[in-house]
């Protein structure tokens, strides 16, 4: 019989070095696949990794589509060194995309240049709001934030499309669910010309910055990471358990909210039934890939960002299913678990 | 082998590999290239499918002369921008996007593109290079509306809608209107799944209109699990987009089929001679772009015969599926005898009529 045992010291080193190890075998794995598929080893390898970056235009869209899952992310990881378990991110990115698309219809004639700096704080505003209902359940009556933060996602998803199919819909669209298009004041300025890369994406930088300085350099970081790995030294620390659980809804919420605004106000440029792809739920993925650390994030939100991208060029080029991004994503995160098994563990034949 | 050595041949490999990705497309550049988006994967034997079909026919009616290129399951939203955009920069010389969502993004696109053709379904906006087209599939409706007036035994027909846009309200008018022309008694439940392909809702949103009554289902949605269920559970149902009743044998009576077909033939045999002009097509029956499969044999004959009245009658005009008088859900009569909709309040409708049961969301 095979046993696992668990290492009494597991390695540190090992510990960081898992996400690159586990990056190179789905590598392997996907060349197999690939091999099995039929596919030329050597173009599918291309088409699916390097294509995508291949040129100016195709780093500016790893851009677009990272910066959502990087912001998020980061946010998330704080949260989850501090046991905070915010699985709702999604939700809390559809009210920063509804909040700060308020602010933008109710000033489309005004072209001043608070426009958009409103719709930020609105958008932030609006995440920490439907993350603050978690947060209070959990600190005033104990109810599991993993259970409530998901659960709003759908409500948000529903708020969403009864906006846009009326209060919020788009008065020249023809009855369509969708709001007007922004006007230019709403909209976030693009950083490279004959892209869609925005500012978004220089704010997800700033944000890998700021959570990194947060968890390395300030009490409240050292706070929220004991509470997280021994909640009763914290208390005895005298941290109080209720402010951090608040303190990493906010800086969830806030934070999903504003990547919700980047998306309306960035590439989508309008409001409509759908603003995410799922960014929410992909970046507890990108967090753990990460190891909920800032700078691992970063990595992380581009590596996956590059999946989806790849997948489609591999459909354009290559006729290859769409599937085959799940594939990848998925052996990703398989091989990244099993190798963390292997650290902590040891296998024993009994 | 030496580590160093070992890195300088995989570096070769690699090379080669790449350049004969390079001379792959390169050879592939002669060709006249369509590419296709698509919402939903193209095995959703319903919507996605029928325009995978409709790209196959392209394939098969020009040989080596066409290659076409597709891209499945994508969102509406930020992603649909890109994609279209790629198909346009990767040497795509028309290019079919096949989902309202993705109206805005293929306008923009577009603009960065004059060259390049593009080809809108179900949207509104159109531009120098891009066309819209879409079909009548509220004819289709009044088809399958008559029927379900006459085999319905609860009065309850249950309808599963996708989003409230005016294209899915407008299937849910005629219908209803066609159902209580033949049964002024039965009336339509519509339950909302805010999906156009999520089986595990619509089999749900199937579940709970047959508990309440329903004896009939049919749907706005695209996969097939609507009429599993009505199968399982033994009630009758109508197809969407394509025939389904290799999933539910006993429950399709017949089916609304969306044929791309030629369309798509013509389209892009106008783009590759250059006689390719900006357009509005809406199809419908006349044209074959709606079309209906043979009625299941349980259909009886009474039922059938009633069934082709109202298509022919669409096909030779002599019937309207919005020909007054058409009545609000208050009772109201909201167009008078004998007067018909034109195509724009056809293509705005955000009411319901009279026998939809609920609020319009």
């Amino acid at each position: 019989m095979i046993a696992l045992q668990r290492r009494a010291d597991p390695s540190r080193l090992m510990g960081y070095l898992a996400p690159l190890l586990a990056l190179g075998i789905t590598l392997l794995a996907g060349l197999m696949l690939f091999a099995i598929l039929g596919v030329p080893v050597g173009a599918a390898f291309y088409a699916f990794f390097i294509e995508p970056v291949s040129s100016l235009y195709g780093w500016a869209e790893l851009g677009v589509k990272a910066a959502p899952l990087i912001i998020i992310a980061v946010a998330l990881s704080i949260g989850f060194r501090a046991q905070v378990w915010n699985i709702g991110a999604e939700g809390q990115l559809i009210l920063g995309g509804i909040t700060g698309a308020a602010v933008a219809l109710m000033f489309h004639q005004n072209d001043g240049w608070y426009v958009l700096p409103l719709m930020v704080l609105a958008g932030i505003a609006g995440g920490m709001a439907w993350a603050a209902i978690p947060a209070l359940l959990k600190t005033r009556f104990n109810v599991n934030e993993i259970l409530t933060s998901l659960m709003l996602t759908y409500v948000a998803v529903l708020l969403l499309s009864w906006l846009v199919s009326g209060p919020m819909r788009d008065p020249d669209g023809f009855n369509f669910p969708e709001s007007r298009m922004f006007h230019d004041a709403a909209l976030l300025p693009r950083i490279l010309e004959g892209t869609r890369l925005h500012a978004g994406a220089m704010v997800a930088v700033g944000v890998v910055l700021a959570g990194w300085i947060l968890l390395t350099r300030t009490l409240l970081g050292f706070a929220l990471r004991v509470n997280g790995a021994a909640p009763r030294a914290g208390a005895h620390a005298g941290f109080s358990q209720p402010k951090l659980i608040w303190t990493a809804l906010m800086i969830g919420g806030g934070c999903a909210g504003l990547a919700g605004l980047f998306e309306v106000a960035g590439p989508i440029g309008q409001l409509l039934p759908s603003i995410s792809p799922g960014y929410g739920f992909t970046a507890i993925i990108v967090a753990f890939l990460g190891r909920l650390h800032p700078v691992g994030v970063l990595f992380a939100g581009l590596i996956m960002a590059l999946s989806y991208l790849g997948g489609e060029s591999a459909q354009i080029t290559l006729s290859l299913p769409l599937a085959v991004t799940g594939v990848f994503q998925g052996m990703l995160l398989f091989f990244l678990l099993a190798t963390d098994v292997l650290i902590n563990y040891r296998v024993v034949f009994k | 082998m030496s580590i160093s050595a070992y890195l300088k041949q995989a570096g070769r490999v690699f090379g080669a590999a790449v350049l004969s990705a390079a001379a792959l497309s390169a050879q592939a550049a002669d060709p006249f290239k369509v590419g296709f988006v698509y919402v939903g994967p193209v095995g959703d034997h319903g919507w996605t499918y029928r325009h995978d079909l409709g790209r196959q026919a392209v394939q098969n009616e020009f040989g080596a002369d066409v290659e076409t290129t597709f891209v499945e399951s994508v969102p509406e939203g930020a992603d649909a921008e890109r994609v279209v955009r790629k198909l346009a920069s990767s040497g795509h010389d028309l290019i079919f996007t096949t989902s309202f969502g993705f109206m805005n993004p293929t306008l923009k696109v577009a603009r960065d593109f004059p060259n390049v053709k593009f080809e809108h379904a179900t949207g509104y906006k159109r531009a120098d290079n891009v066309s819209t087209y879409g079909a009548r599939f509220y004819e289709g409706r009044a088809v399958i509306g008559t029927m379900a007036g006459m085999m319905t035994k609860t009065n309850t027909v249950g309808y599963i809608g996708s989003f409230p846009i005016p294209e899915v309200v407008r299937g849910i008018n005629a219908f209803t209107i066609a159902m209580r022309k033949v049964n002024p008694d039965a009336e339509v439940k519509v339950v909302w799944v805010n999906s156009w392909y999520d089986p595990g809702k619509e089999a749900d949103a199937a579940k709970a209109l047959i508990d309440q009554g329903a004896d009939i289902i049919t749907q706005h949605t695209d996969s097939p699990a609507p009429l599993q269920v009505a199968e399982e559970r033994g009630v009758l149902g109508f197809g969407q987009a394509s025939d389904m009743s290799a999933f539910a044998p006993a429950a399709q009576l017949t089916s609304i089929i969306d044929n791309w077909d030629q369309y798509y033939i013509d389209r892009t045999r106008a783009a590759m001679e250059g006689s390719w002009e900006s357009t509005d097509t809406w199809g419908g029956i006349d044209t074959g772009m709606v079309s209906f499969p043979e009625y299941s044999a349980d259909v009886p004959d009474d039922v059938k015969a009633a069934a082709e009245v109202v298509r022919e009658g669409i096909i030779d005009g002599s019937f309207h599926p919005f020909q007054g008088p058409i009545l609000n859900q208050a009772g109201e009569e909201i167009l008078a005898e004998g007067e018909v909709y034109d195509d724009k309040t056809l293509l705005g409708m955000d009411f319901y009529v009279q026998g939809v049961q609920g609020e319009l969301p």
